[in-house]
Parts: C-alpha cells; sequence; structure tokens
C-alpha cells in the first residue's frame, strides 16, 4: 500500500510525530528504552506474540466489545445517530486493558521481573495488576494521594489483586506527581521493572506502542459500522487526558478525510480559569516532559502546572505527543468540556441508556450532545465509550448532594 | 581555547588530587541567601561548582533536592533570575568554573538560542540537561557546543562500551558519571564497582571524570577520589540548607552550614591520593 501521504506513518526513527515525541529521559534510562524499541519491533514481527495477543483479547478481554445504537439519546437530541463502542464492557471496564496485555507479553519476554505503573482514575492500575495476577508478576501502583481518596473503589481493587499501591503526595498528588514518583522508581530498579505506561504518552517506544495496542478499537469500529450501515460514520468522538483510548479510537479513520474526528478535553471549570482545567491542547503550549515534547499546561517560566478536572483520568497536564501533532494539522478537532457539562452528560447516559459512563468518557459524551443536533438525521456520530462509571457513583453522588 | 572547567581539572591533576564540584539549588531558600551561599563557596574549597535550574518536576532527584527546587521556585526563582546569580559571582570571581544543572523545559521555553546567549554574557561554563540523552543532541547540545559551552553529559551504570561512544561524542568539558542507578540522595552500594567504571569510562575518554550521587562524607570523597579526576557532592548540601531552615526561612546559620561542610570535604579530596 502506498502511505506516502498517509497520517498514519509515524512516528519517525527519532520517536517524533513532527516536532513531537522525542525520546527526553536520563541517560539511566536511554539503553533501557532502546531495548524495549528493539523487543517491540521483534514481537510485532512474531506470529506468536499476535495470536497469544488475539487469543487474549477474545478470551480474557471479551473483544470485539459492541458497537451500541444509543437510540433513545439519539431521539432526545434530534440529530446525527448515535452510537457507542462499548471499551466499558472490557474485562476490568475500560480500554485500558488492551495495552496492558500488550505490555505484560512484552515485559515477559524481556525477563522482567516486576513492574510498575502510574494511575490517575485507578483504571489503568486496575488493568496493570489484573495482567499482573494473571501472570504472577508484583506490582506496584503509583497514585496520587488525592486520587487514591476520590477513587477509593479503584484502590480497594489493585490492593485485592495483588498490588502494592504506593500513594504520592508529592505536588498536589494527581497523575504527573504519580508519573514523575514511577519514573523515579524505575531509574532506581532499571534492570528488573518493567514500566507499564498507561497512555500514549512518554518517551519512545511508548506512544506508538500504546497506540498501536489501543488501535483495535478503531479497527474494529471500522468493521462493525461498516456492517451496520454500509459505509463509514460522519464524526468519531472520545476524551483526551493523555489521549489512549481516543488515539485508538481515531488512528484507523486518520486517513479518511470525511470521518471528522473530535477529542474532548478536560475543560474543568473553565478554560479562563487559572489553573481551573486540564486541556493541554487549548489552553497549553508544546514544552517537554514525562520523555517527550508535546503541549503542556505550564507558566511563562516552563514550570509544569497541575490543572484540574472532576475526573482523575483527565488532569493531566500533557496529552499523548500524536495528539499534539493531530492538533496542529488539524485533523482532529479538540475542544474542552467543562466539568459541569461533564456531569450533565453523565447523568443523561445513565437514565436515557442505562448505562453509567466513567467521568472521563462522560467529556466525550458532552461533546456528542453538543455535535449531534448540528447534523442530520442520516448521518451517525460514535463515541468512544471508554470506561464504565462504577467508579465515580460516589464522587458523582456527593456533586449532586445525594451524599453528605 | 582553554576554559574555565579545563584550566580547573588541569590546575586540580597538577596537585595531584580530585576536584571538588559542589551542587547547590539557585534560589534556595531565598535569592539573596542562595547568592551568599554561591559566593562562599570558592573560599570554602570548591573547585567546581553546578548551580540547579529548579523545576517543577525534577523527576531524577531525590526528595532532598525536589524540596529545595520548591523552596527556590515558592521564593519566585526563574531561569533568569539563576544567570543572574552567575553574573553577580563573576563580579568577583573570574577562574571557578559554573555550570547550570537542571531539566530542559524551562531552558526550552525562555528559547534556547537567547539562553545560551544569556548564559555566555552571564558567565556560565556548561550546561547538565539530565533529561536530554545523546539522542536529543540537536535541541541544545549542538548549539551550546558551537557558542563555546561544555555540554557535560551523564553516564550511569547502564550506560555498557557499545553505548559509551555515543555518549561521549559531543561531551566536552568532563564526564559526569553517576555512580548507581536510582535518584540524587540514594546511598552508594560498591565502590570498588565505581573504581572499575571510571577505569571504563577513562578507556574511552581523555576528558576527566567526575562521580558523582551518593558521595557523602569527606571520606567517601576521599575513597571515590583515589580513581576520580573529581567528585560530585550535592544532596548533603541541599540538606544542609535544609537544616538550618527555621520554618523555611534561612537564618545566621544558613550559609555557615553549606561552607563548613564544603572545607571539610576539600579536606577529604586533598587526602584522597595522600
Amino acid at each position: 500500500m502506498d502511505r506516502t501521504n498517509s497520517l498514519r506513518n509515524g512516528p519517525d526513527e527519532h520517536g517524533r510525530f513532527g516536532i513531537y515525541g522525542g525520546r527526553f529521559v536520563a541517560e539511566t534510562l536511554m539503553p533501557l528504552i532502546l531495548d524495549l524499541e528493539h523487543e517491540y519491533r521483534a514481537a510485532k514481527a512474531d506470529p506468536a506474540y499476535a495470536a497469544e495477543l488475539k487469543h487474549l483479547a477474545i478470551h480474557y478481554t471479551g473483544r470485539p466489545s459492541p458497537l451500541y445504537f444509543a437510540e433513545r439519546l439519539t431521539q432526545h437530541l434530534g440529530g446525527a445517530k448515535v452510537w457507542f463502542k462499548r471499551e466499558e464492557l472490557n474485562h476490568t471496564g475500560s480500554h485500558k486493558i488492551n495495552n496492558c496485555l500488550g505490555q505484560i507479553l512484552l515485559a515477559k519476554r524481556m525477563g522482567k521481573t516486576r513492574v510498575i505503573a502510574e494511575t490517575g482514575a485507578g483504571q489503568h492500575g486496575v488493568a496493570t495488576a489484573t495482567v499482573c495476577a494473571k501472570f504472577d508478576l508484583p506490582c506496584t501502583i503509583f497514585m496520587g494521594a488525592t486520587d487514591v481518596e476520590r477513587q477509593m473503589p479503584n484502590v480497594l481493587r489493585m490492593k485485592m489483586l495483588g498490588a502494592e499501591v504506593r500513594p504520592v503526595t508529592a505536588g498536589a498528588g494527581t497523575l504527573k506527581d504519580a508519573m514523575n514518583e514511577a519514573l523515579r522508581d524505575w531509574v532506581t530498579n532499571v534492570d528488573s521493572t518493567y514500566y507499564l505506561i498507561g497512555t500514549a504518552a512518554g518517551p519512545h517506544p511508548y506512544p506508538e506502542m500504546v497506540r498501536d495496542f489501543q488501535s483495535v478499537i478503531g479497527t474494529e469500529l471500522k468493521e462493525q459500522f461498516r456492517e451496520a450501515e454500509g459505509r463509514l460514520p460522519d464524526a468519531v468522538v472520545a476524551c483526551v487526558g493523555g489521549g489512549s483510548n481516543a488515539i485508538g479510537t481515531f488512528h484507523a479513520f486518520l486517513d479518511d478525510p470525511d470521518v471528522a474526528l473530535y477529542g474532548a478535553e478536560a475543560g474543568g471549570h473553565g478554560i479562563d480559569v487559572d489553573n481551573g482545567h486540564a486541556a493541554s491542547m487549548t489552553g497549553g503550549r508544546p514544552g517537554v516532559l514525562h520523555g517527550n515534547r508535546t503541549y503542556l499546561l505550564q507558566d511563562a517560566d516552563g514550570q509544569i502546572l497541575e490543572g484540574h478536572s472532576i475526573s482523575a483520568g483527565l488532569d493531566y497536564p500533557g496529552v499523548g505527543p500524536e495528539h499534539s501533532w493531530l492538533h496542529d494539522t488539524k485533523r482532529v478537532t479538540y475542544a474542552p468540556i467543562t466539568d459541569n457539562e461533564a456531569l450533565d452528560a453523565f447523568q443523561l447516559c445513565t437514565k436515557m441508556e442505562g448505562i453509567i459512563p466513567a467521568l472521563e468518557s462522560a467529556h466525550g459524551l458532552a461533546q456528542v450532545v453538543k455535535l449531534a443536533p448540528t447534523l442530520d438525521k442520516d448521518q451517525s456520530v460514535v463515541l468512544c465509550l471508554s470506561g464504565r462509571g462504577d467508579k465515580d457513583v460516589e464522587s458523582v453522588g456527593k456533586y449532586l448532594g445525594m451524599l453528605k | 581555547m582553554t576554559t574555565r572547567i579545563d584550566a580547573r581539572f588541569a590546575r586540580c591533576k597538577a596537585e595531584n588530587r580530585p576536584a571538588l564540584v559542589t551542587y547547590v539549588m539557585g534560589g534556595d531558600p531565598d535569592l539573596a541567601t542562595s547568592q551568599a551561599i554561591l559566593n562562599a563557596l570558592p573560599q570554602a574549597g570548591a573547585d567546581v561548582i553546578e548551580l540547579g535550574l529548579p523545576f517543577s518536576d525534577p523527576m531524577a532527584d531525590g526528595v532532598v533536592i525536589q524540596m529545595a527546587g520548591q523552596r527556590a521556585l515558592a521564593a519566585g526563582q526563574t531561569l533568569l533570575g539563576v544567570l543572574g546569580m552567575v553574573e553577580e559571582f563573576r563580579r568577583k570571581d573570574d577562574t571557578t568554573p559554573i555550570v547550570m544543572m537542571g531539566y530542559y523545559n524551562p531552558i526550552y521555553i525562555f528559547g534556547v538560542d537567547r539562553f545560551i546567549a544569556a548564559a555566555k554574557a552571564a558567565g556560565v561554563d556548561g550546561l547538565i540537561i539530565v533529561d536530554l540523552p545523546a539522542e536529543e543532541d540537536e535541541e541544545l547540545c549542538i548549539p551550546a557546543l558551537k557558542a563555546g559551552l561544555n555540554f557535560i553529559r551523564l553516564t550511569t551504570p547502564t550506560t555498557d562500551d557499545r553505548r559509551l561512544p555515543v555518549v561521549l561524542e559531543n561531551t566536552s568539558g568532563f564526564v559526569y558519571y553517576v555512580s548507581m542507578t536510582g535518584i540524587t540522595g540514594a546511598a552508594i552500594k560498591s565502590r570498588a564497582a565505581v573504581g572499575e567504571a571510571v577505569q571504563r569510562i577513562k578507556s574511552h575518554t581523555d576528558l576527566p571524570v567526575a562521580v558523582g550521587f551518593g558521595i557523602k562524607t569527606a571520606e567517601d570523597a576521599a575513597e571515590i577520589g583515589k580513581h576520580a579526576d573529581g567528585v560530585v557532592v550535592g544532596t548533603v548540601l541541599v540538606d544542609a540548607v535544609a537544616k538550618s531552615l527555621d520554618d523555611g526561612k534561612a537564618t545566621e546559620r544558613t550559609v555557615a552550614a553549606v561552607s563548613d561542610l564544603v572545607a571539610d570535604l576539600a579536606a577529604g579530596v586533598k587526602r584522597a591520593r595522600g
């Protein structure tokens, strides 16, 4: 296939998507990152690796995830047909398992004896703890102390799965700080330890690798939609924190210019509120953090800001480098969704479809709520419903005044 | 042209002793105190100075240096502020080399060309940027070398013989051997292994090799300095600042706490090969 003009060729051999990406890490980690890339290329070329991953996807994760027509929501919004790609039905309740299975097989191939991971909402932590239980590897999950409090059900799940959960109190105690601490652990235990990054960010080859493992979402979606409607969808929507479910959903559609792609960023209290949001592309600018160049929330002196979102999975001050590139090239439209818009969408989905979405996914849904009424009734918009909201019922209950 | 760094290592070699390389965080706990600490370092026995550029997310640093960076940032320190400290220092000292050490983002945001020009003008001699490995040399290393700044690279126990030439290719001034896989402030596990590693690096380069991470006492400095051309001490000096503070504020002990410790370490390097 001629891919000369394809938007799907990235990254280049330096791990760059345009100016974004790269390998901005301490020398201690550099040899390991080169090893990892080598091992990943070897695994990709190995049919046995692909076969094992496929088997696990079917029998462990429960793939393919359904493509669901949200009939009542469609009627309510009065425009385009609304569909959900139901990643929340995966084992562990989110898309995160897709990537964890791919990486745990790599960790095994590399002979690593210990796994570490960072987590925000705890979805990636749970998925990591799950695959570590299954493959019998000890794991340590770094989680911001603030997040430990607001996502207690996931903390308990990780502990029951046998993981050590290490609360991080530095900074605001959220995802950025958890990632710093995971990197410090990795640099200390580099020989034995595999760092299972959960989002499509970090040093090359992580953004590419995580994207590849998550691309199953968009590939399935495309096929399922063709079966259902005999064509391509008009718009595809996903929420973006670091952006793993979004890049996994978008990637299959990048070379289909008739499919509009929308990423919903965490608008928090509003883009105009200082430190009140986590919309790194709408409200940040390019910088270097956690191994890659990408859009970051930062002050005039290049110090990184904390960011805020009602959703613990989205309040990261950066975003995966491929998203930064897709933002600059305008192939994807990134738009901020406020906490309140996400809360409204959360309730709408719950009451109209009987599906409790994760607060992260509710951001994507809020974008659908804005978009669908502007499209014709014979058009279609598909949301990646990336996670289920069981973990959020307590914090949403508090926001809605249902709990004291 | 002989740089301040070359001249200083040559002098130490002539004196048959390793250089004492001291790290302090620029602007910790406040600008005036930090300036006084910096100005007192040569007199106390520091041969080379590493001046930390504070960053919100120091991923390779232990908690002591993390906290120092936070104190400096809370006191309003900026990149320009740190360059100003160097400029002030140079009014009285034109021979002690100063290496700025930190992370890339504040420099990237300031602008690479603008930074290099400002650093040269202020009297900075070299740079150590933790998150710029050889693979990212185009970013800052090569422009800095062209402008006549030294770019000092970290090598680590994971940098094997195959990789060393890549790492050393654009290194100048000296090579900084990180004695362990870990973050700043951890303890050295094996002094013998460090000695072997220094010999291994020396077989690849004529540059002086300084060893850092985990050197805490005059005795450590003397032992490590037997084989190394320099010993780097950071966390214990920063910790001395922290311990001298009262409710986060500098006290009359703060400057002396650092100078006294540096004098002690300087005695250590002087007897390293004695």
